[in-house]
């Protein structure tokens, strides 16, 4: 049987049907096919693709085929898309696990990120440890970046959140307080649920958004790029090198913007306070410093700086376990946030719990 | 009839550190033509001015009778489809199957294509470089060499008339960086792929190359044009000996 080809064969037109050809050959006598193509135009991958298909029909129903009329090129394309056969194996199925199955894998993962996640703790402490008695290797200037990174350049958007959320709980509080007549009470809720609780979170959130983020795709690249490993084999601790500036500046950094958040959101509350309210500055003011105690105070940068700690090793810990692609590091700034946020919220609680249960 | 890519008194700059200027040569259908030079002279950035990715200081670049560097984005496309390109570690998405990827231009370009026929299409290529069976596999789950064999089916996804490749041996083993230089050979052959390569591999330059451009770190700009082996054996400048024979200057042996 002969097929003869004719016409351009490019992929514009789309791939020819192979259809009846192949029935023609399933019906044939003949047991070799061939081809003449003194009438074949330009050709491309779809003549490839469709010659492929005739081959594949062949050897199946073990048919012949002689190549000899198709022009050289084609041939060679041919044989270079036959010279390596599929790879036994390398196709993939994915296997649909059962339920049970499932369960297991994922208790074994979890179980492996809880023992990751303690290794990296440990690492930190150790690496701490080696700070205070002077001995840990990083570049000053890493820390006095990241300080500037994570404090200075982070005021902006911390007063933006702080302002709102002063003004939003004035409104909250004076349509309550304002219907038995105790509207200048706005002035202790502002300011006890700011200092207390409110600033640290909020700027808690705020910042896992901003520098865990980046901590995360920062270290992250670095894995993509070997610079990791390259740390790792001129024996300097990534754990050092890396995550200590980036937590020592946080943990600096955190109290200081949590003390200025509390300040900015009062001054949203008085905002709300003079504007609407019609208090004076100086009631308001007064009312303020009388409610606000170094007990509400202390609690409210011991939390800022903890949140601090939390944002900075997630941010830290995703980078380092990212994998090596575009696409990790894009999950691991995802799962840094995640992970802080979720802390954070799980700390503030229990720092709830133990402030009722010592009555502070 | 113009060559198929003419490049005219082209300067090359990143501000205002010129790094080549005056480049002048045309490249045939049906060459391998191989940029060569010594490191950061300026090879990679030529051939990012070739495909559109950098622009030209000064000079201009043609395709066929289009003044490419002057033509818009639209006439630019229009050309580009008929280039592909190698970037040096292949350059594949990582989110996508080797599939995936090699679908992509072809989905861009053809959607008159069913899925199923551009996933045969994909298929084919993959097989072309011997990558048969791995179209579900994702780029991270597979070695350098293959990621860059990946990467040249997907530069012929749409049969390029002007196949450009960035250092195809470097992160090879010798082997594997032979027998892609032998599967850009019989792609050349069976296709009549113009191929324009970026190289400082000698080896592959004589086994591949059949007419050259050499690059000078020191006078910049081009010091030698044509075929290697005569480039090697008879310039008259030395620099482009020398480079040619390893530093061996005017060894006339090898």
């Amino acid at each position: 049987m002969i097929v003869a080809l004719s016409g351009d064969w490019v992929l514009q037109g789309g791939i020819p049907d192979a259809t009846p050809v192949l029935r023609e050959l399933d019906q044939a006598e003949s047991r070799e096919i061939g081809y003449r193509s003194e009438e074949l135009g330009a050709w491309g991958s779809g003549l490839l693709t469709f010659l492929l298909r005739i081959a594949e029909a062949a050897r199946r129903g073990t048919v012949g085929e002689d190549r000899s009329g198709l022009p050289e090129g084609v041939r060679g394309m041919l044989r270079l898309a036959e010279a390596v056969p599929e790879k036994a194996g390398a196709t993939r199925s994915e296997e649909e696990a059962l339920p049970l199955t499932r369960i297991g894998l994922t208790t074994i993962e979890a179980s492996k990120d809880v023992l990751a996640t303690l290794t990296f703790i440990g690492q930190t402490t150790v690496a701490f440890g080696r700070f205070l008695v002077g001995r840990a290797s990083y570049r000053r200037a890493d820390f006095w970046i990241a300080v500037e990174q994570a404090g200075v350049e982070a005021m902006p958007i911390v007063a933006l959140v702080s302002f709102l959320m002063g003004v939003i709980l004035a409104f909250v509080g004076a349509i309550q307080l304002q219907q038995f007549g105790a509207a200048i009470y706005v002035a202790d809720l502002v300011g006890i649920a700011m200092v207390r609780d409110v600033s640290a979170l909020m700027t808690g959130i705020v910042m896992a958004g901003r520098s865990g983020a980046a901590y995360a795709a920062e270290i992250g690249s670095m894995q993509v790029n070997e610079e990791v490993d390259a740390l790792t084999t001129i024996g300097v601790s990534p754990v050092e090198f890396l995550v200590l500036p980036r937590v020592l500046a946080l943990v600096l950094m955190m109290p200081l913007l949590t003390v200025y958040s509390d300040f900015v959101s009062i001054l949203g509350g008085l905002f709300v306070g003079v504007t609407m309210l019609d208090q004076s500055f100086s009631a308001y003011a007064n009312q303020t410093l009388n409610a606000v105690s170094l007990t509400h105070f202390l609690p409210g940068i011991l939390k800022g700086t903890t949140y601090g700690v939390i944002v900075a090793m997630a941010g830290c810990l995703r980078g380092l376990q990212s994998g090596r692609s575009s696409l990790a590091v894009g999950a691991a700034a995802t799962s840094a946030v995640v992970t802080a946020i979720v802390l954070i919220i799980a700390a503030a609680g229990v720092f709830s719990v133990l402030s009722y249960i010592l009555g502070i | 009839m113009s060559a198929l890519i003419g490049v005219r008194g082209l300067t090359m700059a990143y501000g205002d550190f010129v790094l080549m200027r005056d480049l002048d040569f045309d490249i045939e259908r049906g060459d391998v033509f191989v940029i060569m030079g010594g490191s950061g002279c300026g090879k990679s950035t030529l051939l990012r001015h070739l495909i559109g990715l950098k622009e030209p200081a000064a000079g201009s670049i043609h395709y066929g009778d289009v003044d490419f560097t002057n033509a818009d984005q639209t006439r630019r496309d229009e050309i580009l489809r008929n280039v592909g390109v190698l970037f040096q570690s292949g350059a594949l998405y990582s989110s996508l199957t080797l599939a995936e990827n090699v679908s992509l231009p072809i989905e861009e370009y053809l959607p008159e294509l069913s899925r199923d026929e551009v996933r045969e299409v994909a298929s084919l290529k993959l097989s072309l470089v011997g990558l048969a069976g791995f179209e579900d596999y994702y780029p991270s789950q597979i070695s350098g060499g293959m990621k860059k064999r990946a990467g040249l089916a997907r530069a012929l996804a749409l049969d390029p008339e002007v196949l450009c490749i960035d250092e195809p041996s470097a992160g090879l083993d010798p082997i594997s960086s032979k027998l892609l230089d032998e599967l850009i050979l019989e792609l050349s052959e069976s296709l009549g792929t113009t191929i324009v390569i970026v190289t400082h591999e000698l080896a592959s330059i004589f086994d591949i190359a059949t007419t050259s451009v050499f690059l000078d770190v020191e006078s910049r700009t081009m010091t030698a044009l044509g075929p290697p082996k005569e480039l090697r054996d008879h310039s008259p400048d030395p620099a482009v000996r020398a480079f040619l024979n390893r530093g061996d200057e005017g060894g006339h042996t090898a």
